[in-house]
């Protein structure tokens, strides 16, 4: 029973710091504060190290749920836990990325204390949604998530920030509560809330085969039936947090107005929860309707890709432009998931990873000179490779990643979505080959125009470059983006067997239906 | 006889207490013994609630069934016992700072409250009447409880009018299910639905008795008296308004319908349905606009009862443990949110406006914590109690087919999120303005505290909490109501 609480020790670690900071801490001079960042650092490394272990216990051969935990729960709900290999990428982007967004956070002045708790309650939170094996428990900590970052934005952000705090809450807000209520029909259609097979419930959601015999109603036919609702209820929630077009608008505003760290942490892990979500619910447990909407899936994530790509071109703040190009990357997750072959779900897998790494670094990078001149304005910048010569060098490696250039991990995860796509639509691979350029454009253009050019700027004269800490921070990202860029099977050998397991289950599932359709015919 | 008389203890005994205490304040003179019969009955009812709590078993019934006394009425007694004498120790500094402690106040209260312990163990039409007018009469009068305040009187006689029509409504429809079924009791009414089924005139009483309760528990489209009576009235009186009879009607409601017209639930089902879903979008959208907490609050109270009427209308055993349980919660939730807002001081003046909240959480950072936990747990937000509220009225309701009522109450729940969040946004996001002076007594300290602490801490699975047991006792509840 050594397993038993690495999972929930990892995910309630951070809360229980956050409860001792806000219980303990008091006084609200330098020391206080520098005591506060101290100990959140320390509570995020230590929950990172917690995980190594996991990830050192973990079996890649194994595509069944590992480090499982089950217990009972409130009037009979279900506490369990447990990671595969699509879940622990995750796990590890999560406790990684907290620590950096700890540092990155270190000029933070005000109310620090409330701040550094904030982050500790959303990274349980996100961990939660990661390791719950339990429909109502997954929920539970997908919502929470909500209310940190609300406060998050609302407080330590720009000067919209509270409109983009509500847009965000709101919008994510109706997603969610739509599956809410898909959820509670699961539950008493299924009579279970376990995902996989857990004590008192042989079968679980994963297995159990949802109605998809084809109704009308009000006059319109509903292919796929019930099986087509209810992926339509998740999706209206992992669409939005993904964000594909056209429920993406949160996002920039979102991304603008947060401080550094809340843009990290939203672009790098909370963007995932969405693909997470098309992995572990509607692609397995409704298999019918995921292949009835796969062109509409295509058809967006195409729109996504090429149109946010042309918007990115025009945005004339970085913050905004990185944003957009966040929700075109997320286009090629969604059609490499949906193609439900192997190379589009590895190649979605790795494109999530690695844009983690990718996005995270870049809103890190502009955190360094928002940090030095206050604005994110493009045209304010210029040349700053004169006198930044290492930051130029970071963001230069950052821009090309972005961009997908190979030998970086950008290039594998927008390779193998297309590779897999291509096999089932072409002219969606098409689409988002076209976008690839135009991503290649509106990175590199923004390149130019902050870090080429003269040094013309009188304001800009006595710009300093990254200092220790920044590098240290940054560092690690730099490493893991070339590292996966050269070495794929690093990550692919974590969630490779789980994809084919998973696979192979959504097929004769699809195939099994397919039969029954043409016989009742 | 005795056996009767016995099975009423708890009622007599208020009713008695109710009269020997207006005779201790009649003859102390000017109010001077208010506080003390305040204590008395705050005591008295809080002492009652707990021993019904522990001793009371089984299924009683008195008087030949006209009065129940059952696992559904003991919780429901419970709740309202408990409510009501938390509210009136919360209200009492407040109603001494404004001077007007009267001492017939905590007796008038006390009357309601013996009204809403018949309400709830009524198992004939009559006897529901008797509890039901009981209860309101009381409540007109402490409605308008602040003479010289014109708005208080205004919030009395609205209240008054309307009662009456609702009370009317209410006779009306009682005489048209007597003149159909040929009975008063519950179960001479189940057994002629069960027989011959539910006839026109049948339906027509159905309605109207329907209609009656959904004002008592301010329901949409029979809303229009509580805005302004809440905001009317003194707050420690809409303290009370919002808790022990919301709940008193609320299970009223379950009694009528699942006893008496138990085998006919499609018939009022379709009723039920419109009403929540009006309910839950007006309580939604009419409160997006409000500046004032205590009309807010109004607002919110109508939304809420949609959502408890959801699982009513789901009728089934789920249905009505969901309903227990989200008055529970939203009891809890009310009463710490009211006891903030009666500490809620400017220049020595009760203000009760949103805007004043703001910066809350500079100057007071751990009153603003705990209301905003309660903000979030009303909105339903996980892991806060007020979302597991929220989830088994929906799981009551899809449970029996209500899908697309289930997806109205989540559309309608977002649409609400947003007035709960300003409040978070007013304390925690805007700048502070002229500095609000929180008179807060250790009480509305405890009150709060402990409201919030249950909201964000009830769900743990650890010991003592985890629900504090509420959804086994509900459930245990609502199959006695239904057997």
């Amino acid at each position: 029973m050594a397993d038993l609480s690495f999972l929930s020790l990892i995910t309630f670690l951070p809360l229980i710091g956050a409860l001792v900071l806000v219980i303990f801490l008091r006084g609200d001079d330098e020391a206080a504060q520098l005591n506060a960042k101290r100990f959140t650092l320390l509570v995020t490394l230590a929950t990172f190290a917690i995980s190594l272990f996991v990830l050192a216990g973990f079996d890649g051969e194994n595509p069944d749920f590992q480090f499982v935990e089950e217990g009972t729960w409130l009037a009979g709900l279900k506490y369990k836990l447990g990671v595969d290999g699509i879940s622990l990428p995750f796990v590890m982007l999560t406790t990684f990325f907290f620590p950096i967004c700890i540092g990155a956070s270190w000029g933070i002045g005000t109310r620090v204390k409330e701040y550094m708790a904030m982050f500790l309650i959303l990274e349980t939170m996100i961990l939660g949604v990661f390791v719950s094996l339990d429909l109502i428990l997954f929920y539970l900590f997908f919502e929470a998530g909500l209310i940190p970052m609300f406060l998050i934005i609302g407080i330590w952000g720009g000067k919209e920030r509270i409109y983009a705090a509500f847009k965000f809450f709101l919008y994510t807000l109706l997603g969610s509560l739509l599956m809410l209520v898909a959820m509670v029909y699961m539950y008493s259609e299924a009579g279970t809330t376990c995902i996989a097979a857990c004590e008192g419930d042989a079968t679980g959601l994963l297995n159990h085969q949802f109605e998809f015999a084809t109704f009308t109603f009000l006059g319109i036919e509903i292919v796929g039936g019930v099986q087509t609702l209810l992926w339509l209820a998740f999706f209206a929630s992992f669409a939005v947090k993904m964000p594909m077009w056209p429920v993406h608008t949160w996002l920039p505003d979102a991304h603008v107005q947060a401080p550094t760290a809340g843009s990290v942490v939203l672009a790098a892990i909370l963007l995932k929860m969405g693909g997470y979500g098309f992995l572990r619910f509607s692609l397995p447990m409704f298999p019918v309707a995921s292949e009835v909407m796969m062109d509409f899936v295509f058809f967006l994530s195409v729109v996504a890709i090429i149109y946010t790509s042309l918007v990115a071109l025009m945005q004339e703040d970085i913050k905004k432009l990185i944003a957009y190009s966040s929700v075109a990357h997320m286009g090629f997750v969604t059609m490499g998931i949906f193609a439900a072959n192997q190379q589009g779900v590895d190649g979605a897998m790795f494109q999530m990873i690695s844009h983690g790494f990718i996005s995270g670094a870049l809103f890190l990078c502009v955190g360094v000179i928002y940090d030095r001149m206050h604005t994110r304005e493009i045209a304010a910048y210029g040349g700053l490779a004169n006198r930044m010569p290492i930051y130029a060098t970071v963001m230069m490696l950052f821009t090309m990643a972005n961009v997908g250039l190979p030998g970086t991990s950008g290039f594998v995860g927008e390779f193998l979505t297309m590779v897999g796509v291509y096999q089932v639509s072409t002219w969606t691979a098409f689409g988002a080959a076209l976008g690839v350029i135009l991503s290649a454009a509106y990175a590199l253009w923004l390149y130019r125009r902050v870090v080429f050019g003269d040094l013309i700027k009188e304001s800009l004269k006595t710009i300093t470059d990254m200092n220790r800490r920044e590098i240290a921070v940054i560092a690690p990202l730099v490493f893991f983006t070339l590292l996966l860029g050269v070495y794929p099977s690093l990550a692919t050998d974590l969630f490779g067997t789980t994809v084919a397991g998973l696979l192979e289950s959504v097929k004769e599932a699809q195939k099994a239906m397919t039969d029954i359709a043409m016989s009742t015919h | 006889m005795s056996a009767d008389f016995a099975i009423i203890t708890p009622e007599i005994i208020l009713a008695l207490s109710a009269m020997g205490l207006l005779m201790f304040g009649a003859y102390g003179g000017e109010d001077r013994r208010a506080a003390v019969i305040l204590w008395l009955t705050a005591a008295l009812m809080a002492g009652l609630g707990l021993w019904i709590a522990m001793n009371g078993t089984g299924d009683n019934s008195a008087f030949n069934g006209s009065f129940v006394d059952d696992a559904y009425s003991r919780f429901a007694k419970v709740l309202i016992l408990l409510a009501a004498a938390i509210m009136l120790v919360l209200g009492e500094s407040y109603l001494t700072r404004q001077g007007i402690l009267r001492f017939e106040y905590p007796i008038l209260i006390l009357l309601a409250v013996t009204g809403m312990m018949v309400m709830v163990s009524s198992g004939d039409l009559i006897v529901l009447y008797m509890g039901l007018e009981l209860q309101s009469l009381a409540l007109y009068v402490v409605a308008a409880f602040n003479r010289d305040s014109a708005r208080s009187t205004e919030a009395g006689l609205k209240y008054f009018v309307l009662g009456a029509l609702s009370s009317g409504m209410l006779l009306y429809g009682a005489s048209l299910v007597y003149g159909y079924t040929g009975t008063t009791r519950f179960e001479g009414i189940a057994a002629v639905v069960a027989d011959e089924g539910v006839e026109l005139g049948l339906t027509f009483g159905l309605v109207f008795v329907c209609v009656a309760l959904a004002f008592k528990i301010s329901a949409a489209p029979f809303h229009m008296w509580t805005p302004d009576v809440y905001e009317g009235s003194p707050t420690p009186v809409t303290a009370f308004f919002a808790t022990a009879p919301k709940a008193a009607a609320g299970v009223l409601f379950a009694r009528v319908l699942y006893e008496g017209f138990g085998d006919a639930v499609k018939d009022w089902q379709q009723v039920l349905v419109f009403i929540s879903i009006a309910s839950m979008f007006l309580g939604a959208i009419a409160a997006i606009g409000q500046s004032n907490l205590k009309r807010l609050m109004a607002y919110s109270s109508i939304g809420h009862m949609g959502y408890a009427l959801v699982g009513l209308a789901a009728g089934t055993d789920a249905g009505a443990q969901s309903l227990l349980i989200y008055l529970t919660i939203y009891l809890v939730m009310n009463i710490g949110v009211f006891a903030f807002i009666l500490t809620m001081e400017r220049d020595g003046k009760p203000v009760a406006s949103i805007p004043d909240l703001a910066g809350l959480a500079r100057t007071r950072p751990a009153q603003a914590l705990g209301v905003a936990i309660l903000m979030f747990s009303l909105a339903g937000l996980p892991p806060l109690v007020g979302f597991f509220g929220k989830f088994f009225v929906f799981k009551a309701a899809v449970d029996a087919g209500l899908t697309a009522l289930a997806v109205a109450g989540a559309v309608a729940s977002v649409i609400g999120a947003y007035y709960y969040l300003n409040i978070v946004k007013v304390m925690y996001l805007d700048e502070p303005g002229e500095p609000l002076s929180i008179n807060s007594k250790i009480v509305h300290t405890v009150a709060l505290g402990l409201a919030a602490f249950i909201m964000a801490a009830g769900w743990l699975p650890l010991p003592f909490l985890e629900g504090f047991g509420i959804p086994e006792i509900a459930m245990a509840a609502a199959q006695s109501l239904t057997k």
